[in-house]
């Protein structure tokens, strides 16, 4: 085994095994201090974890791409609710009435195109100006919630359609749709960043990009390509959860961000770019999905369980850091 | 050689930037099979050139021949596709990325549906490596490769394409003497192919070894091209500077204080083992060796950044532990480090500031940054050690390399320290600030400063040391004194080889 090949194994697979621990940890912990008799580790519990996990993971893929492309994006949680409001009130449109359920298909189309051109638009910005893009989707978070205010107030959009909720609480070998949609996305965005000289140029760009740059590779669009790909994938994301909820306030998806890019980061996904992989963002996904449900298993409040999920990311980075460091000789900083 | 066509030539090449002059009027031919050398100060022009070269930049003037046709080189594609290929000093890759990815970067082979054809990259990419002759794959990630390997791979690059002319740009820099042989191996080779070859460096031995004609320029303005075999390292010089250049052995001699500084036994894990020696007040004591010898990590015991395994430091005769480099500040003991613009610097900030940085804490009124005070410092050393600015409210990043390692030096005096080390003075430092630079250190040690010079470069050793300490792979192997080092017993020492005449 080559020097270092250890730590990085650890590194990759640390994600899984922390999440067996959770698992371990709850399912024990559950056996003296959880209020239900159920068991922590039933299969019917681990399905609807991994259907909750979905909005959240839907997104958190896309920003896998955008953060290995060295950009991040701040405004997801925005694009999420203003894609949201778009399928729902698209659905109450006059034009469409006598469509019946022929609605569903254009208003989840008009939804994804709007959460596709908000993204690239957040894309065109941080090519065309140059600024970076914390900033740029800084700007947008706080732009896109406005729109979503300006729209319907501090009032809700609502529409239930009973073919959509239909379809959203179906299930398919045993899984969920929105767990479908998971599953799928994933798989795609995988395909891309390891199979396409599109993903491979994004982690050059990440990685170094004045040589990506000086290789010929047009970073703009790469980039811009990226943030409409997360920008689609929010709107996915919206699409896929308010379909069977019907109802969406203005203050939804808030925070989403931070959940999403929290998850990346657990995943090992390298804050600078470069380096990182959807498959280790899944876990991440799944982990912090565990431990929400874990913590509330064994009777936590919500305040507690983003406590310890802030506490568990400084932790996991920190033994990620020791993992790295080569030893005592190392220069002290 | 009249009637050979040049594979590239440049004719009255014009580049102005908003102020400068940055080429002005630059014209020369490579043919194939040449080595040809660009040298100039840093700030002549060489590097626009290369852009200009490699379509970064648009010339304002004149043209680009390859053979017979005008070329326009209006990307970096573009130069690679008409076969210009450059090796970059700083190395232009993505660590995270595979060699064969860094390689074929920016046209990885496709499949259907924009896949990477992994297969045709990798055999592709082995293909070239062989012929290159190196230890690690295709699939090996290029952030685990030493620096001359991940060099290798950049010169891989240059080979993809039917290379017809290569610029190598400084690319010793970073590279042990066994690695250069590996280097200069793969030049001889491309030249056998009738590649023409520009080679950037400032390392004058290099230059005669390998190079069959040089080229010159000096602020933009071209200012010739000789044989090399007809010129020597004073006529180079003379060409690049416009003046003779002082590099004669170190001969001064003044009375020597007492021991500053003294090193029993020190090791810290590989790095170094059982290191002894003493530095007096008043002298230069140059470390000489390879880049891996041990001499910076001594420097960085000394100055806290590294905890020793074993061993003693002594600062006028009493033991000392240090920490950090707090702890080495508090204790009188200054580093001027190897990476100016990345350890010694904080380019952004003014000159004044910078120079004040690690004495900010005393320098208050109350609790605000006395600022007059500040400024008395800077204008005190600025005049001692000659500090060409505009003045404090200058950007430390828009000096020119000598000025900026000035800066560096001033910090550590206003301080009073009572032993002052110097890795790599003149690194990156054009030749006429080198001589100001070694001036300074002389000057130094007569005041009565203790003086440490870490160097890779000889004639920098031998013309400022009193004394000279020459290590191998983390070992002292000998201390010779200026009078009686030769730089044969002196390369001997460096290269693990016993001298018959060693003490």
């Amino acid at each position: 085994m080559k020097s270092g090949a250890v730590s990085k194994a650890l590194a990759n697979g640390a994600i899984w095994g922390f999440i067996i621990l959770q698992l371990i940890f709850f399912s024990v912990a559950g056996e003296y201090l959880s209020l239900s008799d159920k068991a922590f580790m039933d299969w019917e519990n681990m399905l609807l974890l991994l259907k909750q996990s979905a909005p959240i993971g839907i997104i958190a893929m896309g920003m896998t791409l955008v953060m290995v492309n060295g950009n991040i994006d701040l405004s997801v949680g925005a694009t999420f609710a203003i894609a949201a409001i778009v399928m729902l009130d698209s659905m109450t449109w006059p034009i469409f009435a006598g469509l019946g359920d022929g609605v569903i298909p254009i208003a989840w189309l008009l939804a994804l195109t709007a959460g596709t051109v908000l993204g690239a638009l957040n894309g065109l910005i941080v090519w065309k100006t140059g600024v970076d893009a914390f900033i740029v989707t800084l700007g947008s978070m706080l732009g896109y919630r406005g729109i979503v205010f300006m729209f319907n107030g501090e009032n809700p959009t609502s529409h239930l359609n009973w073919t959509l909720v239909d379809f959203a609480e179906a299930e398919f070998l045993g899984l969920a749709t929105a767990s479908w949609f998971l599953l799928l996305v994933t798989f795609a965005i995988w395909f891309l960043m390891t199979k396409t000289v599109h993903g491979r140029n994004a982690y050059a760009i990440g990685d170094n990009r004045e040589a990506a740059v000086n290789a010929g590779i047009r970073v703009g669009p790469h980039m811009m390509i990226n943030f409409a790909i997360i920008g689609f994938l929010a709107a996915l994301s919206a699409v896929v959860f308010y379909s069977e909820s019907g109802s969406v306030n203005p203050n939804d998806g808030q925070l989403y961000e931070l959940w999403v890019i929290t998850a990346v980061v657990l995943g090992g996904t390298k804050i600078t770019g470069g380096a990182g992989n959807v498959i280790g963002t899944f876990g991440g996904v799944i982990a912090i999905q565990l431990l929400r449900k874990g913590l509330g298993h064994i009777g936590a409040d919500t305040s507690t369980v983003n406590l310890v999920i802030g506490l568990i990311l400084i932790a996991v980075l920190f033994l990620d850091r020791q993992l790295n460091v080569k030893g005592k000789e190392e220069l002290k900083v | 050689m009249t009637d050979v066509k040049p594979v590239l030539r440049l004719e009255d090449i014009v580049k102005t930037f908003p102020g400068v002059r940055a080429l002005d009027g630059v014209s020369f031919s490579v043919l194939p099979g040449e080595v040809h050398a660009l040298m100039g100060e840093n700030g002549a022009g060489k590097s626009t050139l290369m852009k200009v070269l490699g379509g970064i930049y648009q010339p304002d003037g004149g043209a680009i021949f390859m053979g017979d046709q005008q070329v326009v080189m209006a990307g970096p594609l573009e130069a690679k596709a008409k076969g210009v290929m450059f090796i970059h000093q700083e190395l232009s890759l993505a660590a995270e990325l595979s060699v064969a990815e860094n390689i074929y970067l920016g046209e990885l082979p496709r499949k259907s549906f924009g896949r990477v054809d992994w297969a045709k990259l990798t055999e592709q990419t082995d293909a070239i490596l062989k012929k290159l002759n190196v230890s690690f794959d295709a699939k090996t990630r290029v952030g685990d490769l030493s620096i001359a390997n991940q060099q290798m791979v950049e010169i891989a690059r240059a080979l993809t394409v039917d290379a017809k002319a290569v610029i190598f740009d400084e690319p010793t820099a970073s590279l042990t003497d066994a690695e250069k042989v590996v280097l200069f191996d793969v030049i001889a080779d491309l030249k056998r192919d009738g590649v023409g070859i520009i080679y950037i460096s400032h390392r004058m031995e290099e230059i005669f070894k390998i190079t069959d004609r040089i080229s010159v320029l000096r602020d933009g303005q071209y200012q010739g091209t000789v044989n090399t075999a007809d010129s020597t390292e004073e006529s180079i010089t003379q060409m690049m500077i416009g003046r003779k250049l002082d590099l004669s052995r170190n001969a001064s001699h003044h009375e020597l204080g007492d021991v500053a500084l003294e090193v029993r036994g020190l090791s810290c894990g590989k790095l170094y083992q059982d290191v002894n020696f003493e530095v007096r007040r008043g002298e230069v004591v140059g470390f000489y060796g390879l880049v891996g010898a041990g001499r910076t990590e001594i420097a960085e015991t000394l100055f806290g950044l590294r905890e020793p395994s074993e061993g003693q430091i002594l600062l006028d005769g009493q033991e000392v532990r240090i920490h950090s480099p707090a702890d080495a500040i508090s204790r009188g003991i200054s580093l001027v480090p190897e990476d100016r613009k990345g350890q010694g610097l904080v380019l952004g900030m003014n000159c004044r500031d910078n120079m004040t940085l690690p004495q900010v804490d005393d320098l208050k009124a109350g609790p605000f940054v006395a600022e007059g005070a500040e400024v008395a410092i800077f204008d005190q050393y600025r005049d001692r050690l000659d500090i060409r600015t505009p003045g404090w409210r200058a950007q430390a990043g828009n000096l020119s390399g000598g000025n900026q390692q000035k800066i560096v030096i001033g910090k550590w005096l206003s301080m009073h320290p009572n032993l002052l080390i110097v890795d790599e003075p003149t690194r990156g430092i054009d030749v006429g600030s080198k001589s100001e630079i070694h001036k300074l250190l002389r000057e130094l040690a007569a005041q009565g400063y203790a003086v440490m010079v870490i160097s890779s470069e000889m004639p920098e050793v031998l013309h400022v040391s009193d004394r000279i300490i020459a290590m191998y792979s983390g070992r002292v192997m000998r201390t010779f004194n200026s009078e009686e080092v030769t730089e044969d017993s002196l390369i001997k020492a460096i290269s693990g080889l016993s001298d018959d005449k060693a003490a």
